[in-house]
């Protein structure tokens, strides 16, 4: 039991958090609730609190909205915390596209996709694309682009609001995630993913490897939905620097040797340590 | 690599820094490619998802095209109506997707005195100041669309007394009101036709919701679809401020081929100028 509980402690955490926080919103609309209104794109905590979705507004002023104060303060509001815990929490502990995508990568894993798809034909540096892109477009259409195709609006929205169609973007995305490119969607296109790597670079909560304890057994690279955060595994104690790591703890929960935890950076030490490394690179 | 390379292991690595280059530049090329034609889709897409598609927005909101830019799709409007009016855009309902709109003739806007859908609004997408009048909030002056009589369906227009698209409204004798006409078919009745005032009509639905025909024949639409549009150059002498706008008129002069001569000249002329 106490095993178990140590195998899968954060994934209850977080399928807790991201379940709940839908049933809130769900809540919201269907009885009244009035916890947490609205949607991921913008929401009032409290009745008072606004939250917005801070590359959402990006692309509305870059399409050239005059905003409200209230979307303002709530995208500052996300920013900073997503600037302190790392942004790609909101990947593994909010974002409802993560049950779908972790779902395919899991039954990936289960039926050995990866045996006869061992190549990778995309970069993950593609988001990175498709987030300028999504600017760009935002500036010469005058609306914010990617909020007209985003399957994450989709489901979050279908969730609250009545799926329509929108079931079908997660069914594609699960399809493409399972067959196509392992961890395509959250680890190589998704614009939303890159724009939190981007806010998330200098957070304060990370993934620490004790080298020391590891018997590179390698559990952690199998179940990371981004492996290339972990190239220290088995060579070097630092923290797992790059805020393309989504701050799952699965490879804390995984690890049988406790090499791997939370860690709290020390910002002048890794600062150094980082820009050390991109030289050797 | 300590020893001295000889002139071959040079040769080799010019040649690999060559073709790595060559790699380099081939695989920007493609990244550029594949970008650019992702991009002429995506917009492509998004033109038309938020082409005009005869949507009726909230109570208070801006212009279509300011409206797309500006609402974040959150549904806190849609939250807070009471009737369960409003809508958020499904994939599949043909209308910009996750921006709020109602169905009048499923359920129309029952122009709630507080107006909760307006002040809940976080981006400015729905103004506030737009429905206020002297500090308080004012649906009266909603503008969601306006209704238009198809008069070939409406029973009215018929001679068949209704009146439930009159009574429906909640400013009646104001956005509606009743025309009396003598009916010259039977020559002992009277037509009492319903006729909507624009100026006074806040496109709330009610009446289309009341209508008894099948499919309605009083309907809203949006305003800029409902009506016409005269253009400046038209002018109602007869009125004291719109003829203030001649005041600040220009005069605009065309010279062409023709206008060179005097008229009589040119009639009288070979008219070869004509073609
Ligand atoms: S990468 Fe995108 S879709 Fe995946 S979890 Fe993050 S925000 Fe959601
Ligand atoms: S390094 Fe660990 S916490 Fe980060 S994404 Fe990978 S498995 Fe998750
Ligand atoms: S005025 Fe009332 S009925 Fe009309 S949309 Fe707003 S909340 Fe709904
Ligand atoms: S409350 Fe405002 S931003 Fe939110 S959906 Fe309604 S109009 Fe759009």
């Amino acid at each position: 039991m106490n095993t178990i509980w140590n195998k899968y402690r954060y994934l209850l955490f977080r399928r807790t958090t991201q379940i709940g926080l839908l049933f809130l919103y769900f809540g919201a609309n269907a009885w009244g609730w009035t916890i947490l209104m609205g949607n991921l794109s913008s929401s009032v905590l409290f009745n008072i609190v606004p939250l917005s979705d801070p590359y959402a507004v990006l692309q509305m002023i870059i399409a050239g909205a005059a905003l409200a104060t209230d979307v303002l303060i709530g995208a500052l509001i996300i920013t900073m915390f997503y600037l302190v815990v790392g942004g790609r929490a909101f990947c593994s502990w909010v974002c409802p596209i993560n049950l779908v995508t972790d779902a395919a990568a899991m039954l990936r894993r289960k039926i050995g996709v990866d045996n006869f798809a061992k190549r990778q034909p995309a970069s993950r540096n593609i988001r990175y694309w498709v987030l300028g892109l999504s600017l760009l477009i935002s500036f010469a259409m005058g609306v914010a682009a990617f909020e007209f195709i985003s399957p994450i609006s989709m489901v979050h929205r279908g969730v609250i609001f009545g799926f329509g169609f929108g079931w079908a973007a997660m069914f594609i995305i699960f399809l493409f995630d399972l067959l196509v490119l392992k961890n395509g969607w959250c680890g190589h296109v998704c614009p939303l993913g890159g724009f939190y790597s981007l806010v998330g670079k200098n957070s304060l909560v990370r993934v620490h490897h004790s080298e020391e304890n590891c018997t590179l057994c390698m559990k952690c690279k199998v179940v990371c939905p981004e492996q290339q955060v972990l190239y220290m595994i088995g060579k070097e104690s630092i923290p797992v620097l790059s805020a393309e790591c989504t701050n799952c703890a699965r490879c804390i929960e995984v690890c049988d040797d406790d090499a791997l935890g939370f860690s709290i950076r020390k910002l002048v030490n890794d600062k150094k340590r980082e820009s050390n490394n991109e030289n050797n690179d | 690599m300590a020893s001295y390379p000889n002139e071959d292991h040079l040769y080799e690595m010019k040649n690999k820094t060559q073709s790595d280059r060559r790699k380099f530049i081939l695989n920007m090329a493609r990244g550029v490619g594949i970008t650019a034609l992702g991009g002429f889709i995506w917009s492509a897409y998004v033109d038309e998802v938020t082409a005009s598609q005869l949507t009726l927005r909230p109570p208070g909101a801006i212009n279509e095209v300011d409206f797309l830019k500006t609402c974040i799709k959150c549904g806190l409007c849609v939250e807070a109506c009471p009737y369960d009016t409003l809508l958020l855009a499904k994939p599949g309902d043909n209308k910009p997707l996750g921006t709020p709109y109602f169905i009048p003739r499923d359920i129309p806007c029952y122009m709630c005195p507080d107006i909760p859908c307006v002040p809940v609004c976080p981006t400015g997408a729905l103004d506030e100041q737009s429905v206020t009048t002297d500090g308080k909030l004012d649906i009266n002056i909603a503008d969601m669309g306006l209704a238009v009589i198809d008069r070939e369906t409406c029973i009215a227009f018929w001679g068949i007394q209704c009146d439930a698209c009159y009574r429906a409204c909640p400013i009646l004798g104001h956005a509606i009101t009743v025309e009396y006409n003598k009916n010259e078919r039977t020559g002992k009745h009277a037509y009492l036709t319903p006729l909507v005032h624009a100026d006074a009509c806040t496109g709330c639905g009610l009446c289309e919701k009341a209508c008894v025909t099948e499919k309605a024949s009083i309907f809203v639409l949006p305003r800029e679809v409902a009506m016409g549009e005269a253009g400046s150059y038209y002018i109602k002498g007869w009125d004291k401020a719109d003829e203030k706008r001649l005041e600040d008129a220009s005069e605009i002069k065309t010279t062409t081929e023709i206008s060179k001569e005097t008229a009589m000249d040119s009639l009288n002329s070979d008219s070869e100028d004509l073609y």
